[in-house]
């Protein structure tokens, strides 16, 4: 933990209204300012104790704070150094210790995301039902039960897809770990749009996890050998621009040069990643929108909107289309409590943030929710089917693209 | 030990959870947003309403320890500054609004809500809080109350004890008692407004709500230098315009503002003034031609106009960054505040230049032009041997100026912990002994917010270190000791 970052904070408590978990306790030592603190005190010599670490596992992660502070406080990198600093130090208890390593040996491998696919496709009604037992073993396995969505066909990515009409922009697209194995249409849906508006979609076979979920819980090791791999498969690819459709994959990779060293940033720095409603809307559209009459409620994902300062961009693609209306969703810039893997680790206080999200989603009254992150779609999904109301649909701005621009009302 | 045994039994009345006693917890409840004064409490507690605060005072009265309420923790002068042998009573968790009573424009919250969600409350139906301090999303409504919080736009709507209406508070020997600005008799309401917690904890607020202007329109005008705008600034007054809100910023604020937030205020600007003007539309365009005018005829080499809400929040948003910001230009700093004469104002300017050249410590000044409340920022290096301890010197002295030319050590920040050793400066013994029997009618054994306002504890009987003898005004048979 850098002292130097942690004295930039100068505790005026900006952050604190927009900290989900200051917004769900009210308790100094549960805000960033807090937290900071805790931080401040452990490099002056105090141990990390077990509810120092408690305290820093409690924190999402979602950046809020970022935006909202006027001291420009790197929360971000701090938050980072301290994950890596408690899971060197801090021995967690055996069942949390196993948790994580099943998590860590799971979610960023693509291939064994997908041996899961089959037994979860098979299960989907058995799996709710089970939930509520698994709730009393481990709440963390039942939060994981819930919110694994049905699956459906994964329909295969080419190698390349051709622009339609004049090709303007040659660029490479990430596919990521849970957005290609949960939500294989979104790509396919990314890799349309991208076409549609003129672009040569490059999708390297050999890509894998970009390492966010390794960056984000203190393992920075697992997400440097990561950050690594996905460079050198987009210089193989040829591509000097990649663009990255999930929220929390693109942050990670903007953030490689700063994540890796040596010859390693500068190649990192030789590739530009941007988030597809960015590029979009700096590319400017060529095709033409088909009306969609459509209320929408657009989600902010936390590492679009404040890791990326990605706001406004996904909002006027959607309001180009005609027909379309868009409502803002009450407290937009409070996580949702996806979070990475948050809601696996920390699934009470997910699951609070997870139902205050859905009922702000639902007084929306829109037909329709757009997130741009397939750990939100998943978390607010199933907060929605826990409330009990009739489910909304989800979607990605990509599908809802996808459906204008090829003229079918129907989101696939 | 007193204090252990009160926490069990505080623990009793209260939710699980509610009482933190682990040392690493409670280290992050040390200070406020005035972090070089820092005192670890001995215990904090998150009540959930006015029944547990009470329950939890009358403890602290039956052990003769003493409390400290806290809200969010953004005060900037140490008035939420806990002790060691006593009790944090933190009001986050109170945060519910509890009615909304559009037609009698009224609102009644926990101490907990912060300023600003009152205002996005009430919002859509034409209506706001009016009191806006710079911390507005953060600050809680019970920390306004006790530090009568000013903001902006005081100028021309008064300050938080002219928009409560009512409140609900627990007496520092534990009762829970109303005071209401429609009681005959004494009021006692404008005494506990800004009392900075000395005479007890509030638990429910009353607000009144106003009726957002019809037309608003902010003007960001540059000037070369500070008395440029200052000039400005006693032409708008003296033309008799009453604006929503004077603000000035000078070089090094804007700086600053410049790179928290990118507010892309002219370059090269000396000061700007930043001057809102509300009310019936056709009033603001007339007296917005007026400000127009008196601006350019003052010097200013740009000005700009805003109506719309975003090119407004624009315009604002270096301003209200501004003290957060400076830590962008600087390690450490010391957020002052005090209050002069409007037309003193360009005479006390040039001191602290003067002040700040003397010292090598620079100063960055923002302030509510308008009522000539100054917020100078001192600036420093922590890192440097000494410099702390110029910034000191130079912030107090910047106290003595306020005072000299007849204005007051705050404006709006509170005397807390860190200006309470300048009461002396600004009152006589007689008059600090007479503030004290207000604080000991109300608070008899000194046990609600002690070591704040007053220098030291005087008078009041069973307090340590009070004053030998018998106190004037009871010598002379004027006022009894109780």
């Amino acid at each position: 933990m850098d002292p130097e970052l942690i004295n930039d904070c100068v505790h005026c408590g900006f952050c604190l209204p927009t900290c989900p978990t200051y917004v769900l306790w009210g308790e100094e030592m549960d805000s960033p300012r807090g937290r900071i603190h805790l931080m401040k005190q452990h490099v002056e010599g105090t141990p990390l104790t077990d509810e120092m670490a408690g305290h820093f596992d409690a924190c999402l992660g979602c950046m809020a704070c970022v935006t909202a502070c006027p001291s420009g406080v790197r929360y971000d990198r701090l938050i980072e150094q301290t994950r890596a600093e408690v899971e060197r130090e801090h021995v967690r208890e055996p069942d949390d210790r196993a948790l994580r390593e099943l998590v860590f040996q799971l979610f960023p491998y693509p291939r064994r995301l997908r041996a899961m696919r089959l037994p979860l496709r098979l299960s989907a009604g058995l799996r709710r039902r089970i939930a509520p037992r698994l709730e009393r073993i481990n709440p963390s396995l039942a939060a994981m039960a819930d919110l694994a969505p049905e699956t459906a066909g994964r329909p295969r990515l080419p190698r390349r897809v051709r622009a339609v009409g004049r090709r303007r922009a040659v660029v490479g697209m990430l596919t990521g770990c849970v957005q290609g194995e949960f939500f294989p249409r979104v790509n396919a849906a990314t890799a349309r749009v991208l076409a549609m508006e003129g672009c040569e979609v490059v999708i390297p076979p050999s890509q894998g996890c970009c390492g966010a979920l390794s960056l984000h819980s203190g393992r920075p090791e697992q997400a440097a050998r990561f950050a690594r791999r996905t460079v050198a498969a987009f210089e193989r690819a040829g591509v000097d621009t990649v663009v990255v459709n999930a929220a929390g994959c693109g942050s990670t990779m903007k953030e490689y040069a700063e994540i890796l060293d040596g010859e390693w940033a500068e190649r990192a720095r030789a590739i530009r990643t941007v988030d597809l409603a960015e590029y979009l809307v700096e590319l400017g559209p060529v095709a033409r929108r088909h009306p969609l009459p459509l209320t929408v409620a657009y989600h902010d994902a936390c590492h679009l909107a404040h890791a990326q300062g990605v706001r406004s961009q996904p909002r006027a693609l959607l309001t180009a289309i005609p027909g379309l209306e868009l409502r803002e969703i009450a407290e937009s810039a409070i996580c949702c409590g996806s979070a990475g893997t948050y809601n696996l680790f920390q699934p009470e206080a997910a699951r609070e943030l997870g139902e205050r999200k859905a009922e702000r989603v639902l007084a929306t009254g829109a037909d329709l929710l757009v997130s741009a992150n397939p750990g939100c779609t998943m978390q607010i999904t199933s907060a929605i089917r826990r409330s009990g109301t009739a489910p909304i649909p989800v979607a990605h701005t990509a599908q809802v693209l996808d459906a204008s621009l090829r003229g079918t009302e129907r989101i696939a | 030990m007193t204090l252990d045994e009160l926490v069990r039994r505080v623990a009793g009345v209260l939710p699980p959870g509610a009482v933190i006693t682990d040392p690493v917890r409670l280290r992050t409840y040390e200070c406020d947003g005035l972090t070089h004064h820092r005192v670890v409490p001995g215990a904090v507690v998150l009540p959930e309403s006015a029944e547990q605060i009470a329950a939890v005072v009358r403890l602290c009265n039956e052990y003769g320890v003493p409390f400290v309420a806290r809200g969010a923790g953004t005060g900037l002068s140490g008035g939420a500054l806990p002790r060691t042998d006593g009790v944090l009573i933190v009001t986050s968790k109170m945060r519910r609004i509890l009615q909304v009573d559009l037609e009698n424009r009224r609102a009644v919250v926990e101490p907990g809500v912060t300023n600003l969600a009152i205002t996005e409350a009430v919002r859509e139906h034409g209506y706001y809080y009016a009191p806006d301090p710079s911390s507005q999303q953060v600050c809680t409504i019970g920390g306004n109350v006790a530090e009568n919080s000013g903001g902006a736009h005081c100028l021309k709507y008064g300050f938080t004890v002219n928009h409560v209406l009512a409140l609900e508070i627990v007496t520092p020997d534990g009762d829970v008692v109303t005071l209401d600005a429609d009681d005959p008799g004494y009021d006692l309401l404008g005494a506990f407004v800004g009392s900075e917690g000395t005479l007890g904890i509030t638990t429910k607020v009353t607000v009144r709500l106003s009726r957002a202007p019809q037309a608003v329109t902010t003007l960001l005008a540059a000037f070369e230098n500070i008395e440029q705008g200052g000039q400005a600034v006693s032409a708008i007054i003296g033309g008799g315009i009453v604006p929503a809100a004077i603000e000035m910023m000078d070089a090094l604020a804007i700086a600053a503002a410049e790179a928290a937030v990118a507010c892309g205020y002219p370059a090269g600007a000396g000061a700007v003034l930043i001057v809102e003007l509300d009310g019936p539309e056709a009033e603001v365009r007339r007296q917005f031609a007026e400000v127009e005018r008196v601006c350019r005829d003052s010097g200013a080499f740009e000005l700009r106009t805003a109506a719309e809400p975003e090119e407004r929040a624009a315009i604002w948003r270096g301003r209200k960054s501004a003290f957060a910001a400076v830590g962008r230009i600087s390690p450490a700093y010391i957020v002052q505040d005090g209050v002069v004469p409007r037309t003193a104002l360009p005479q006390v300017l040039a001191s602290i230049d003067r002040l700040s050249a003397e010292h090598g410590i620079r100063v960055a000044n923002v302030f509510h032009a308008g009522d000539g409340n100054l917020h100078p920022l001192v600036l420093f290096d922590d890192a440097e041997p000494g410099a702390g301890e110029r910034a000191e010197l130079v912030s107090g002295r910047i106290l003595d100026l306020c005072i000299e030319h007849g204005g007051s050590i705050t404006g709006e920040h509170g005397v807390g912990v860190d200006k309470s050793r300048y009461m002396p400066k600004m009152f006589t013994d007689d008059d600090l002994d007479t503030m004290q029997l207000v604080r000991c009618a109300f608070d008899p054994r000194g046990l609600s917010n002690p070591g704040k306002v007053f220098p030291t504890p005087r008078l009041c009987g069973e307090v340590p270190g009070v004053r030998k003898g018998v106190h004037p005004l009871v010598e002379s048979g004027r006022a009894e000791q109780f």
